[in-house]
């Protein structure tokens, strides 16, 4: 382990997970920090400006989404949520509130691993400075607003290019259903989940393979869309 | 006459005494279930009784090592029981030989309903206890109500539970004393929870059906009822004894004469709210003198009697012996009523001259029993209630009127004026008051009768065509009009009124009637403040309010629109709180714009019915107050029921819910220690291995403690999430969702099971939509599919298809497995089944019960056949709530 390696903040009060994680984070080359309540995360996070942190919702002391909010106040660190199953309003609330993925309890190592390695990368590159987005056989000229599959041009209707545009801006990253509803029609609209739904469905059926098993736009449940370019 | 008592009852009673006397007291602990605290309430009154100085033994008290009832036995002389063997199992029994010798002042023996073992003299224990009384020695001794052999269907019906352990009523009925031990419903659930209850192991699964609250408050009031049955039997022992026809005003009890007619009903109902606002029981009665009844009638008077039952009355048919008056106060002497209500005959009064008034000779031979006479028979009513206000002034209108009859008259007597005396068109003039009066009330008569006689004297009386009068007698003759038309019209005015009052009573029974129907109807109390609300202000004709404690005590609008206003907070608060009306014409307060009537149940003041009316104080009529009072008790029941019965309710959910939780707990606890056991052993293993495992076997190991972890926390989250589908606290977030998508993150979430396998996905029209809450939709599919690739060939597809009906969505998945055995289509769903046959694949049994709960909870439904070609096909549907969205808005 080298002080170059990247460091992660575990805030989290279980033992038995923070021993899994530490020991999970060591065999991947990253360090690790653990602090068990929201207090002492907050004052790690402050002196030792962690690459990413993992934050569990469920904190003695104070309400997980405090610490997002909190930390988000002063710092971009990807932030990345740890939740029980059923609790999908939580994973909402954190991720609008700012922080970037959530894992769900239980989780293995791989799937923990593979999610800070999205949020690093995010990190490190700049988002959107290329105007041209290529994943599969699908090639997306953001400027020019054409859309090219197997190097044929695929039709969209604007809303479909203004969603398909958010999510392409952030490869790996969960947006929520408002988030999305937010880019695509402005906040007047809200409530009306189905209608991105059914935009998602027809973008998947201009893009995808296979609609019914989506390779590029993931579906999240309760919480929203993925865009993932492998 | 006095009324003397019948010999045989006197010689009966004789010999009760004389058996009383020579037989010791016996005394018995009467309680509603286990648990109320009869045997320490027997114990407490045995140390008392030992302190007075009895000889109190115990000759056998099941004390179930509670600390508080070994306390009481301490200081009592206790018998040895004997012991003897059956089957193997030493059974304790009372001594009844050690006991007779023994010779005791007061034995105390617990449980009188108990069976004696096998080899006992006795077969039940109350033989045991009958032999002890016999021998001149004092008894206490305990019961339920449950095991009196007479209330045996009524409990099984109740508790569903057919007691075993039976004892005559005979043997309760010579009991000297029965003290009720009873204690309130909330106490008893409380000890049942604190485990102060003794139930043994055996019968603990009957025992915890048999403790539903529902169960407990239908027994303890048939406790309640047995022993107030007993007490009032003794009563009417001693009032025969003493030879007292006297009634006691102990409790009312009301008792009502009806016939045949239809008129009887509203006399039926009249009592009934008499009695309920007394609180007294109440009786009614057709005495039957043998006349031949038509067909129409005893189907009414059956009706009647039936309706009688329904109101919690007691209805009895009688045959006549004397006259009706005397048979009715013999009925209403014996049974002790205080009341006695007759509906008005409606014969004419020369009729009754004849044959004898009823209400006379009631009234000449009722003594200390009140007669009331409660008018019945009245003409079709409209809703709204006319004012009985005294005849006003007639109008420009009516006076026309009356002026054109006096010219009708004036016109005929003036055709037959030649062939007629003056007297004849006197006559003719009485023609026109008389309609007048009729039509128009007293006022009008009057006027009539001035025009009458100034028309008759301008016409007729010479000199004609002015208005002297030649021959003073004739003035006699205009007074005689005159006095011919005051008379009249009062008269008429009489009779206008009672028939407006008639209607007006007849009304107010129907309205009293509507509202208890509509109370009847109401479920909750939300429901039923709305139906009187409705009720009050259709009748009265003002703006109704309800007012209900809250929480602190405070009074509230019931419908949240806040605290009462500010000027009548204190008005409101006082009659709350004293339990009396206040308020707009009352004698408290009376300057206030509204009037509160609080609503008494039988716990207390529930609340408050406040009326605000612009026409001034409804307060003042009698009538009025009548009505207000009925129905504000009226809508207080209902409200009391209504408050019951949710809370009956609630008790019966929360045990439901427990029971079904227990029920989980057991069942699964094999399958959370199955892989339990296997990540342990693993574990352990590779903890203590001193190196000799190669590396594949490690892998190994390390692999199964993964596969069985997976399968717990698959496990774990069905399983709440089944408990949180059946307490029914799901909550359904139903959003309009592509098919495509819910397939697709079913799919996505497979994982292992379906790694390498071929899952055929066939979307019928791109764009269907499902209509429900998205995570449950994936569930259900999850379920489905999983379960078909378990229990298929590797080597084989499973198929998923989704149909669009219009009105929902229909999702198939079919596998290519053995199919569902004959027989058990519908039971695979039932929670915590398995084929039988013991499928190694087979989980805990609760995927496809969550399916079917999920699909029940969006109004649809799951159902499995077997196909053809072979394998099994769920289909479940998923009916659409609302119409679909409109196509999207904007597509080019």
């Amino acid at each position: 382990m080298s002080a170059d390696d990247p460091l992660i903040l575990v805030i989290d009060d279980e033992p038995q997970l923070l021993r899994f994680l530490q020991a999970a984070l060591k065999s991947h080359g990253y360090r690790a920090l653990t602090a068990e309540t929201a207090e002492e995360g907050e004052r790690l996070a402050l002196s030792h400006r962690p690459d990413a942190v993992l934050l569990d919702l469920g904190l003695p002391d104070r309400d997980g989404l405090e610490v997002v909010n909190q930390l988000r106040g002063w710092c971009d660190t990807p932030i990345i949520v740890i939740s029980a199953r059923g609790k999908e309003d939580d994973k909402v609330a954190a991720l609008e509130a700012g922080a970037n993925d959530y894992l769900t309890k239980p989780f293995g190592t791989r799937e923990l691993i593979a999610r800070i390695g999205v949020a690093l990368r995010n990190r490190m590159d700049v988002p959107a400075a290329s105007p041209v987005i290529e994943f599969g056989d699908i090639r997306v000229d953001l400027e020019g607003r054409v859309v090219m599959r197997q190097g044929e041009r695929v039709h969209l209707t604007p809303n479909e290019f203004k969603l398909l545009t958010a999510m392409v801006r952030h490869p790996g990253k969960i947006l929520t259903h408002n988030q999305l509803l937010k880019e695509v029609w402005g906040v007047a609209n809200l409530q009306q989940t189905h209608y991105l739904r059914v935009y998602m469905n027809t973008l998947r059926h201009k893009l995808e393979e296979d609609p019914a098993r989506p390779r590029y736009f993931q579906t999240e449940l309760g919480v929203g869309y993925r865009f993932t370019e492998a | 006459m006095p009324d003397r008592p019948d010999p045989e009852e006197l010689l009966k009673r004789v010999q009760d005494a004389e058996t009383r006397a020579r037989r010791a007291r016996f005394k018995v602990f009467f309680g509603a279930a286990p648990g109320v605290g009869k045997t320490f309430a027997m114990l407490q009154e045995a140390q008392r009784r030992q302190a007075e100085g009895t000889e109190v033994l115990v000759g056998i008290v099941e004390t179930h090592g509670r600390k508080e009832t070994l306390a009481l036995v301490d200081g009592l002389e206790m018998l040895a029981r004997t012991a003897s063997q059956y089957r193997g199992v030493v059974i304790e029994e009372l001594d009844l030989e050690a006991a007779l010798a023994r010779r005791p002042g007061l034995i105390l023996v617990d449980e009188l309903a108990h069976t004696n073992a096998p080899g006992c003299r006795n077969a039940k224990r109350w033989q045991d206890v009958m032999e002890l009384l016999n021998a001149g020695i004092d008894v206490y001794s305990t019961l339920n109500v449950q095991h009196l052999d007479s209330l045996r269907e009524v409990v099984a019906q109740i508790t569903g539970i057919a007691v075993q352990e039976r004892i005559p009523d005979t043997v309760l009925e010579r009991c000297d004393e029965l003290e009720l031990v009873d204690i309130s419903m909330e106490e008893l659930t409380q000890r049942l929870a604190d485990g102060k209850v003794y139930v043994p192991d055996q019968a603990r699964h009957a025992t915890q059906r048999f403790f539903r609250k529902g169960n407990l408050l239908a027994l303890r009031e048939l406790a309640l009822r047995r022993t107030a049955e007993l007490v009032d039997a003794d009563m009417r022992r001693y009032r025969d004894a003493e030879g007292i026809q006297e009634t006691w005003a102990a409790g009312q009890r009301l008792l009502v004469g009806i016939t045949p007619r239809q008129a009887s009903e509203a006399l039926i109902r009249e009592t009934r709210r008499m009695a309920e606002s007394l609180g007294a029981s109440w009786i009614a009665v057709y005495v039957d003198f043998g006349k031949p009844l038509s067909d129409a009638d005893r189907e009414r008077l059956e009706a009647h009697l039936r309706l009688v039952e329904r109101l919690g009355g007691e209805g009895i048919a009688l045959p006549g012996h004397a006259s009706l008056s005397e048979d009715l106060l013999a009925l209403a002497r014996s049974r002790n009523v205080t009341q006695l209500l007759i509906g008005r005959s409606g014969a004419p009064r020369w009729l009754d001259r004849i044959r004898g008034n009823l209400l006379t000779d009631l009234a000449a031979q009722a003594g200390r029993i009140h007669v009331h006479v409660i008018p019945t028979e009245h003409a079709e009513s409209s809703t709204n209630l006319p004012r009985p206000v005294p005849s006003a002034w007639p109008g420009l209108g009516t006076l026309s009127l009356c002026a054109v009859y006096v010219a009708l008259a004036t016109g005929v007597s003036l055709l037959g004026f030649r062939r007629m005396e003056l007297a004849d068109i006197v006559m003719i003039f009485t023609i026109p008051i008389l309609v007048a009066a009729i039509r128009y009330g007293r006022n009008a008569a009057v006027a009539t009768s001035v025009l009458a006689v100034l028309a008759f004297d301008f016409f007729f009386i010479a000199p004609r065509f002015t208005l002297a009068v030649g021959d003073l007698r004739h003035l006699g003759t205009f007074a005689i009009m005159l006095i011919l038309g005051f008379v009249i019209g009062n008269l008429t005015e009489r009779v206008r009124q009672q028939a407006i009052r008639a209607q007006q009573r007849e009304q107010r029974t129907l309205a009293l009637y509507r509202l208890g129907e509509a109370l009847v109807r109401a479920g909750d109390q939300t429901d039923t403040i709305a139906s009187a609300v409705r009720a009050v202000e259709a009748q009265f004709q003002t703006r109704v309010t309800f007012y209900l404690p809250t929480a602190e005590g405070r009074l509230a609008q019931v419908d949240g629109l806040g605290p009462v206003d500010e000027p009548h907070r204190g008005v409101a608060q006082w009659a709350f709180d004293h339990g009396q009306v206040a308020g707009q014409g009352t004698c408290i307060l009376p300057a206030s714009k509204a009037l509160f009537l609080p609503l008494k149940g039988a716990r207390g003041t529930l609340g408050l019915m406040a009326l605000q009316s612009e026409e001034g104080p409804l307060w003042r009529e009698p009538d009025q107050r009548h009505l207000l009072e009925s129905f504000a008790n009226q809508t207080a029941l209902a409200m009391e029921r209504a408050a019951l019965s949710a809370e009956a309710h609630a008790t019966r959910l929360r045990i439901e819910r427990e029971e079904l939780r227990n029920a989980l707990l057991s069942s699964v606890s094999h399958d959370l220690r199955t892989p339990l056991a296997g990540i342990t052993g693993s574990a352990t293993t590779l903890l203590e291995d001193p190196g000799v495992l190669s590396e594949s076997e490690r892998a190994a190991l390390l692999g199964a403690i993964q596969e069985e972890a997976f399968r717990m926390h698959r496990l774990v989250s069905n399983l709440l999430d089944l408990t949180r589908l059946e307490s029914g606290k799901i909550e359904l977030r139903r959003e309009w969702i592509p098919a495509e998508e819910v397939v697709g993150s079913a799919l996505s979430h497979l994982g292992n099971p379906a790694e390498g396998r071929e899952i055929k996905v066939h979307v019928d029209r791109p764009g269907i939509l499902f209509h429900g809450d998205s995570i449950l939709l994936e569930q259900v599919v999850t379920n489905l599919v999983e379960n078909a690739l378990k229990f298929s060939p590797t080597t084989k597809p499973v198929e998923i298809q989704v149909y669009g009906t219009g009105k929902g969505v229909s999702l198939i998945v079919s596998d290519y497995g053995p199919g569902i055995p004959e027989g058990f289509e519908a039971r695979i769903f039932d929670r915590l089944f398995r084929l039988p046959g013991g499928d190694k694949r087979a989980g805990a049994g609760l995927g496809l019960a969550i399916c079917h709960g999920i699909a029940l909870a969006h109004g649809g439904r799951i159902q499995v056949n077997n196909r053809p070609q072979g394998g099994a096909q769920f289909v479940v549907s998923f009916p659409y709530d609302g119409e679909p969205p409109a196509d999207l808005p904007e597509e080019i």
